[in-house]
């Protein structure tokens, strides 16, 4: 499979911190990459920079598109945001965020098809309309506002908004937290079952080691800025090397 | 007028404008930041445009005023009276006499020369002020073009009201480029901004800022393929001077729930009731 996205040597710090040391690494296409880690490790910070919101203040991400290998610094900004708008798309943990609550379910949705040069109302109003069925959210909510919804259903309209403009690659930072077990499985479950649908290359940022032993094809495991730990999701997790991996692994509580 | 410059600003302040509206004309639709000064008279009452007139106006202008599309209203009066003490030009009611216009609201009915000036007075020069509160992120938006927002707006007016529910300062694309603002025009007189022949200048005082429309420039009114931009006008004839393609003004004229239709445009009424008699 060739590869989408690649990190090369990055390195960034805020004021004292290190928060990322000299980070490489790739991903492929249809590829689901899980990055985990404890809280202040680094992994979002990495996902910012990957999904071009970040610049790093050294090394380089490289989009792959088509045959050239461009790094988003040389892109500029304006072609950066062009991607970001249609081919990339990003679930961010709390849909409230990202999500536009005085605008209705249907208006949320069609949102990035306006941003990409989508003029035909009614096109975009029933390209809406799939994708909440998608989703599976009943159509007939497509005009009502998000904060009518639950917090399951949120994040799934912001996946559905997310996935509308059909993007190649998808960041989501811990599209999970703080949703309740039960709609935590079903959020997943919609999620593995799109990816696989649409053959999305993912880079999921969780500390969840369940989500990323369920969707998961490679694992980076963080620790302070670094990785320490890469490989495939199951030889990672069946026989960690790194005594932060073992610990890691470990302290996930049996049911 | 004793103990003041010709048409009140100083000449080094309207050469500080004069640039800014060059640089205006030169990037059509953009907001061009510029010092605005204390004008003797309140924000909201239109500094910018005043500001815009007299880093304008020479000796042998003649100067219209326009408020809602009167030529009688306080505001016109006062503004055209300033004008004519200050720099002691000719003013006028008649469109196709002035050289400079200033307006507030409305675009004259009889279409503008090439040899006129029109300047806006604009309360909020930004158009994505409603829909992005940081101004640092809506200039941003508009460097990078990135419009999509403003659509989202229309096709949740089109959802909730069955069509745009803005009827006036509806959003605007200049040259293909720039969103704009055309001031709190009625909709209906967008159209009359496309390819208009004459200088458009539009001015915020409190805002800080002026942008132009060159003449013979594109302005498009936002809109969907398949819900085209129709601006609405009443649907009556003008009761003083029987016009039927004219804006008109709503005016309750009784407590029984009376109304009379009337031409916005006073200086095109009274021709069009001069012409019919």
């Amino acid at each position: 499979m060739s590869v989408l996205l690649e990190a090369r040597h990055i390195s960034h710090r805020f004021g004292r911190t290190l928060a990322l040391d000299d980070v490489s690494l790739t991903l492929r296409r249809h590829e689901i990459l899980a990055i985990v880690g404890e809280s202040g490790s680094g992994k979002t910070t990495l996902l910012n920079m990957l999904s071009g919101r970040l610049t790093p203040q050294s090394g380089d991400i490289l989009y792959y598109d088509g045959h050239a290998a461009t790094s988003l610094r040389v892109r500029g900004e304006r072609a950066v945001r062009t991607l970001q708008r249609a081919r990339w798309g990003y679930v961010a943990q709390d849909p409230r965020a990202a999500l536009r609550l005085d605008i209705s379910a249907g208006g949320n949705i069609g949102a990035r098809l306006m941003a990409s040069g989508a003029r035909n109302y009614d096109d975009i109003r029933a390209m809406a309309a799939r994708w909440l069925e998608a989703v599976e959210i009943d159509v007939d909510r497509l005009d009502d506002w998000p904060r009518t919804f639950s917090g399951g259903m949120l994040q799934r309209l912001q996946i559905a908004a997310t996935l509308v403009t059909d993007p190649e690659l998808v960041f989501m930072d811990e599209p999970t937290g703080g949703l309740d077990v039960s709609v935590q499985a079903r959020i997943l479950d919609l999620i593995r079952s799109l990816v696989r649908r649409l053959g999305l290359a993912v880079v999921i940022v969780t500390h969840d080691i369940g989500v990323a032993r369920l969707l998961a094809d490679r694992l980076i495991v963080m620790r302070r800025g670094c990785i320490v730990e890469h490989g495939l999701t199951d030889q990672v997790l069946d026989d960690p090397q790194h005594p932060y991996t073992q610990l890691l692994v470990a302290s996930v509580l049996p049911v | 007028m004793q103990g003041y410059n010709f048409a009140y600003l100083d000449e080094t302040t309207k050469r500080m404008i004069r640039r800014a509206i060059l640089k205006a004309v030169a990037i059509p639709g953009h907001q061009v930041p510029f010092a605005s000064r204390e004008m003797p008279l309140p924000y909201g009452w239109g500094t910018g445009g005043i500001q815009l007139t007299a880093s304008l106006i020479g000796a042998d202008d003649v100067l219209k005023v326009i408020d809602q599309g009167a030529d009688d209203t306080t505001n016109a009066i006062s503004i055209r009276s300033f004008f004519a003490r200050t720099a002691g030009v000719r003013t006028t009611t008649h469109t196709d006499a002035a050289t400079l216009i200033q307006t507030r609201h409305r675009i004259p009915e009889i279409p503008l020369r090439d040899d006129q000036i029109i300047v806006y007075q604009v309360p909020m020069p930004e158009p994505l002020y409603r829909l992005e509160p940081s101004r640092a992120v809506s200039r941003r938006m508009h460097a990078m073009a990135d419009y999509g927002p403003m659509h989202v707006k229309l096709y949740e007016d089109i959802t909730r009201f069955g069509r745009v529910a803005v009827s006036y300062d509806h959003p605007v694309v200049v040259n293909r480029r720039y969103l704009m603002s055309p001031s709190p025009i009625p909709a209906f007189d967008n159209p009359k901004l496309h390819r208009m022949p004459a200088l458009q200048l539009f001015g915020a005082g409190r805002e800080k800022r002026i942008y132009a429309v060159p003449p013979h420039t594109d302005v498009v009114s936002l809109d969907f393929e398949d819900r085209p931009f129709n601006p609405i006008r009443a649907p009556h004839r003008c009761a003083l001077c029987g016009a039927e393609h004219s804006y008109l003004d709503e005016m309750v004229i009784d407590d029984r729930g009376g109304r009379m239709f009337a031409c916005s445009d006073t200086d095109y009424c009274a021709s069009y009731q001069a012409r019919e008699a």
